[in-house]
């Protein structure tokens, strides 16, 4: 499902953050990409996502390269990608419910059927019934679940999360890499980029390590 | 997934897509109008700058359109006097008297005898004795003609043509049009139309500046909004929708406030003016802007909002692209 061919991803500042980097995710495979914060996760991610683009090597994602997509078929292409963020990027002034639905509004969902999907990844992820609520008014790790709704309510094939567990305690951060497993038990291929090895070591999911911008190692848990 | 989700919207069918599309604009417009009036001074004070820039070329345009109509009034009353030679016998001067009162552009012509004048002159002047110690009447026979107006009171050039076509005429000595002033007075009408039309190009212009300028704030300000929007696969164009509403409401917006301004200036205005036009025994009455003109100003004030905002928010969108270097 997403392929990396020798990588290269040098920033303008000259900074090296991947170098020839190679690996494959299955099809409904769940991935953690591990490694000490500068090691290249997140950028791996972001040249999954198109915010970033290699400097050499190529990707490819559902078995097509995407070094061919251009700045038009970007919005198109992120639509398949449910994407989870360290600090949860969410709209602070709309509620809940506008929060979760802006990937169907943005993709022309109909309005009846909006509601209905809505509430579905709401209660996917326990918080059925907050849809008026503000991001303020709940918690990190509620804040977190509602960034996982938004991610999968609009049922992307592929599901990143960069540090998804970053800012939650142990417990919550375990509630939420078990959320991660079900989409994943329902065939959505999962790349999660942690440092936490400690939490990670409790799955039974392959993990690729990375050190400095390079493939120190794989492990199947 | 994504090609289940194609097939479904094929399914969906052409209309629900249109109504769809229809649904999604109207709700952000609402939308947009909304968050304009969670901030209402900004909003207040981008309006109010609008509706001045466009309120001074609508008061201009009022202006020349009053004028107009007022200097029309006096042209319709306004007769040539076409002034025969002296010698011309007076069954040939009923004759041209005739020719002329036959042309198209001509109402009615009348003739004045050389005594007619005389006696008129002597009632008019008060130069009885004077006159009366004049052996010959000096003065030649004349014709009053007075012009059919024709339609767009106002153009003394259609005038000027009858003069010189009557001067040309056998028997006429002179024509005496005593137009030359609304001539001129037409014709610094035309210098302020043509005035009012390059003073909306150029506040029509600052409008535009003024949009763009308070949509890039916005834009600013919606900085992480518009960034989370395009993560989650928003295209430009939905990004951009938001804010060409806005631009669009921003405009309407200054076009009503010009629109009260201007009605507000007439209804100031024109009580006073009309009493000095009863002081000169006329008619006359300011008018207000009419369906068209008011049509204009909001639809033109609407438009140019949207144009600003297009242009605007096209250029400071692209700059937004999530992720830059962590």
């Amino acid at each position: 499902m997403i392929t990396f061919e020798a990588v290269a991803k040098r920033y303008p500042s000259g900074r090296e953050a991947l170098s020839d980097l190679s690996f494959t995710v299955s099809a409904g495979e769940m991935v953690f990409l591990t490694g000490h914060s500068g090691a290249g996760k997140s950028t791996a991610l972001k040249l999954i996502a198109l915010i970033e683009r290699p400097t050499r090597g190529q990707i490819l994602v559902g078995g097509q390269g995407i070094a061919g997509i251009r700045r038009r078929g970007i919005p198109g292409y992120r639509r398949r990608i449910g994407m989870v963020f360290q600090d949860h990027k969410l709209l602070h002034d709309r509620p809940i419910w506008d929060n979760v639905a802006l990937p169907l509004v943005i993709s022309g969902t109909p309005r009846r059927e909006l509601d209905k999907r809505v509430r579905a990844a709401l209660d996917q992820v326990g918080l059925l019934g907050r849809e008026t609520s503000f991001p303020v008014e709940l918690s990190t790790g509620e804040q977190q679940r509602v960034g996982i709704a938004r991610a999968v309510v609009a049922k992307p094939p592929i599901l990143i999360a960069d540090e998804p567990t970053g800012n939650l305690d142990p417990d919550l951060a375990m509630e939420v890499m078990r959320l991660f497993k079900r989409f994943n038990d329902v065939g959505v291929t999962v790349v999660i980029a942690s440092h936490d090895l400690h939490l990670i070591e409790q799955f039974s999911v392959r993990r690729i390590a990375l050190a400095a911008g390079r493939l120190v190692g794989e492990a199947h848990g | 997934m994504a090609e289940a989700s194609a097939r479904g919207s094929e399914a969906r069918g052409l209309g629900t897509i249109a109504v769809g599309w229809f649904e999604r604009h109207l709700q952000t417009l609402v939308a947009s109008l909304g968050r304009l009036a969670r901030a209402p001074f900004g909003t207040a004070l981008t309006i109010g700058v609008i509706g001045i820039a466009l309120a001074l070329p609508a008061c201009l345009e009022l202006l020349v359109t009053n004028a107009r109509a007022l200097s029309g009034g006096w042209q319709s009353a306004l007769d040539l006097t076409v002034y025969l030679k002296p010698k011309l016998a007076d069954h040939d001067a009923q004759q041209l008297t005739e020719t002329i009162a036959a042309r198209p552009d001509v109402a009615s012509a009348r003739l004045v005898t050389s005594t007619e004048g005389l006696a008129e002159f002597r009632r008019w002047s008060g130069l009885g004795a004077a006159l009366d110690a004049l052996k010959d009447n000096p003065l030649p026979a004349s014709i009053v003609v007075r012009p059919r107006v024709v339609e767009g009171a106002g153009d003394s050039t259609a005038l000027g043509g009858l003069g010189d076509a009557l001067r040309v005429l056998p028997g006429v000595d002179q024509v005496q049009l005593d137009t030359e002033w609304v001539r001129r007075f037409t014709a610094i009408l035309d210098a302020l139309r043509r005035a009012v039309l390059l003073l909306a190009l150029v506040l029509g212009i600052a409008v535009l500046l003024v949009v763009g300028n308070t949509i890039r704030l916005d834009i600013d300000t919606r900085r992480a909004e518009i960034e989370v929007t395009k993560l989650v696969g928003g295209s430009d164009g939905f990004v951009r929708r938001p804010f060409l509403y806005g631009g669009f409401w921003y405009g309407l917006g200054g076009g009503v406030v010009a629109w009260l301004l201007v009605e507000t200036l007439v209804r100031a205005l024109g009580g006073p003016l009309g009493r000095v036009a009863a002081a000169y025994g006329s008619q006359f009455h300011l008018s207000d802007l009419d369906a068209a003109r008011s049509l204009i100003l909001l639809g033109g004030g609407a438009l140019l909002g949207w144009i600003g905002a297009f242009a605007s928010a096209t250029r400071h969108l692209r700059a937004i692209e999530p992720g830059a270097e962590p």
